[in-house]
């Protein structure tokens, strides 16, 4: 066979069972939207920005779990989709981000449109390559594929000059179709001391990860709470892992977790942490986080373990793996003691839900929302109080219906990772918590929603402000207001509409609720805009660099 | 809401004392193309691990090379290793004490 470096890759991706890519075209990708426009399977979605197209990705692969691909052209096209990969990283997203560059006698001559887009994206990637040759696209391709998706999933930048792209190259026959490599091996001595552990434990609580939702293990996770009687907190990235109803949840730990989550964790004598890395959000002071328990930690990526914690036993292993292996010998108990006395704290320290009857204040809003949905709708959220009280307060039931950037916290993630969730699953109703601050920061895609038809909504929780940091202001800087409110209001509402996307607000609404389950049943792009009270707090708080146990509020 | 949570010094960990100045030899295998080097090195400065010396060659027909790299060793090196075993370029990663004779006869280049 003898085709170019660009009908190479196009072919590549087609059988890796690529159907959508977004990307935003330029001079340097050029040949390969040239090879683009001869696909029959590959509907190419246009951004309106290369962020967007990166996490327009990033929500169909969230949701799939599987590698899904954005593309962009050299210099600003790539710095675009930087802050997007940054966010795939730390999240463990999989991600293909194909990148246009300079032809490769012209790389290191500052040509236009030169950035050394693999030195920038050295660090924020699981693995990059800078191709210099069309036939190295060969390999280049289905490795990307197959380090994206094997062990802790990432993203993969695959940076291709013009000259390469245009190359003929000659090959027998393609290369396989790739698969994820087989997950490290793991010892069974270690489960059995881990199953004596959880039956010596008087109280033990389990410690569930975003890990647990990338290996499909959410129901293994409860199986294993079920049977050994485990208090489980989860994750801002494992909420849906168990749902949020089950007797045995605790809810989300952290710095917005409800007290009693923090407290139980407090009192814990066994934390069994499964696919989660004991981010600082989460824990808190790390010397003061857990300080009776000894800690079992499982998860794929063997430079988590010990990492911060030091674990009485690690098992580098793929968590469903793990677990399969552990439940047979994990042996059932009731722990009245223990369960009675964790919802004796639940009653005592509940989350405080003020408002939740009125579809006007924060969790009221959140509420009203989830009762128009079933567990088929997919949630996004942007970053700020909405994206706290949502993790808080939806009723999240199961793995993959909640989208979040947990790791980088990036304010515009909402909005287009909603997009490409609607794009991947389009049966689905998705919704996007989003705030005043976040929308903005990629709004131009409401042009994209609008031309693609998502069924995509946005919840906008309008304070006129960036609630998180004027929060933060109030509580620990002397209520000295800095840049964090906006003087001049944003009419939304226009901005919808011009961008073709429908919107309703529910501001001047006799019954907002009737408004809601209206626009949320609608098929299509809708703003649904709603005025929060900007002195609305989200509460309780672990103040920064403090202990999970000294939270205010 | 009060301010008496005043203490608001994020938690900012010191970058370890070489402690006692022991030093350590890793031995790393890689795949042999340009970048492999910045990845490496990007791990070590970014965490402030200074690296105090540093050697790389290919081997045999050229698909590897091998890095010598020469370090104080710190509370944080296991961690270290960990990281730069996960990066896809490296094959495998050795650990030999600061007596390897590897860096012995450079001294006279470095007078
Ligand atoms: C890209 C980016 N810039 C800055 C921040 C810091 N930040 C965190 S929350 C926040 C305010 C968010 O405001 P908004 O989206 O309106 O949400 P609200 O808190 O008001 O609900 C800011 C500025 C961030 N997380 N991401
Ligand atoms: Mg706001």
């Amino acid at each position: 066979m003898q085709m170019t470096g660009a009908d190479l890759i196009v072919k590549l991706l087609e059988r890796q069972g690529i159907s959508t890519i977004a990307g935003v075209p330029g001079g340097a990708a050029l040949p390969m939207y040239d090879a683009l426009s001869k696909s029959e399977q590959i509907h190419h979605v246009l951004c309106r920005h290369e962020q967007g197209a990166g996490f327009i990705a990033q929500g169909m692969a969230r949701v799939s779990g599987r590698p899904e691909v954005c593309l962009a052209s050299s210099g600003p096209g790539a710095t675009n989709l930087i802050t997007a990969i940054a966010d795939a990283k730390l999240d463990s997203i999989p991600i293909i981000a194909l990148t246009g560059q300079v032809p490769l006698s012209m790389i290191g001559t500052d040509a236009f449109q030169e950035v050394d887009t693999y030195g920038l994206t050295i660090p924020i990637t699981k693995h990059n390559f800078l191709v210099r040759s069309a036939k190295e696209l060969l390999t280049a391709i289905p490795a990307a594929f197959r380090i994206a998706m094997s062990d802790r999933p990432g993203p993969v930048l695959v940076d291709v000059p013009k000259d390469v792209q245009n190359q003929m190259v000659s090959f027998e026959e393609y290369p396989d179709v790739v698969v994820p490599d087989a997950a490290p091996s793991f010892d069974i001595g270690a489960i059995e001391e881990i199953a004596k552990m959880i039956e010596a434990a008087e109280r033990p609580v389990l410690y569930l990860g975003g890990g647990v939702i990338h290996s499909g293990a959410s129901q293994l996770a409860v199986t294993l709470a079920e049977q050994a009687s485990l208090p489980t907190t989860m994750t801002l990235m494992a909420l849906g892992a168990m749902p949020m109803d089950h007797p045995l949840s605790i809810g989300m730990l952290g710095m917005h977790g409800a007290r009693y989550t923090n407290y139980v964790l407090e009192e814990a004598d066994l934390l069994i942490c499964v696919g989660a890395r004991f981010d600082d959000r989460a824990i808190g002071k790390t010397a003061e986080f857990c300080p009776n328990a000894k800690i079992i930690h499982i998860d794929i990526d063997r430079s988590e373990l010990h990492k911060v914690k030091t674990a009485h036993v690690a098992i580098a292993g793929d968590v469903g793996q793990v677990l399969s292996e552990l439940l047979p010998r994990v042996k059932p108990q009731l722990r009245k003691r223990w369960l009675s006395h964790v919802e004796s704290l639940k009653g005592r320290f509940p989350l405080a839900m003020p408002g939740v009857d009125n579809p006007r204040s924060p969790y009221g809003l959140i509420h009203a929302v989830a009762n128009c949905l079933d567990d088929s709708a997919i949630i996004t959220s942007d970053v700020g109080q909405h994206q706290m009280w949502v993790a808080q307060a939806y009723p999240f039931r199961r793995a993959r219906q909640w989208l979040n950037s947990g790791g980088l916290g990036t304010m515009g993630f909402g909005f287009p990772a909603a997009i490409g969730a609607a794009l991947a699953e389009p049966e689905r109703t998705v919704v996007c918590f989003s705030g005043d601050g976040s929308l903005k920061m990629n709004i131009q895609e409401m042009a994209t929603a609008a031309q693609e038809n998502a069924n995509v909504k946005i919840v906008l929780f309008n304070n006129q402000s960036l609630g998180l940091v004027h929060q933060q202001q109030n509580l620990f800087y002397g209520k000295r207001i800095m840049a964090s409110r906006y003087e001049r209001p944003t009419d939304f509402l226009k901005i919808a509409e011009g961008f073709g996307m429908r919107a309703v607000d529910l501001d001047p609404a006799p019954n907002p609720r009737a408004v809601l389950a209206e626009a949320l049943n609608t098929p299509g792009p809708c703003l649904i805009h709603a005025t929060i009270d900007p002195n609305e707090f989200v509460y309780p708080m672990v103040p920064p660099g403090a202990a999970n146990s000294e939270m205010i509020g | 809401m009060s301010e008496q949570n005043t203490n608001l010094s994020e938690y900012i960990p010191d970058v370890p004392e070489h402690a006692g100045f022991k030093k350590v030899v890793l031995e790393l295998g890689v795949a042999n193309h340009p970048g492999v080097m910045s990845h490496i090195c990007g791990l070590f400065a970014r965490r402030a691990f200074n690296v105090e010396g540093i050697l790389c060659m290919p081997v045999g027909s050229g698909e590897t090379s091998r890095i010598w790299l020469l370090i104080f060793e710190d509370e944080r090196l296991e961690k270290m290793i960990r990281q730069v075993e996960k990066l896809e370029d490296v094959l495998y990663v050795k650990q030999h004490d600061g007596e390897h004779p590897v860096f012995g006869r450079l001294d006279e280049f470095f007078k």
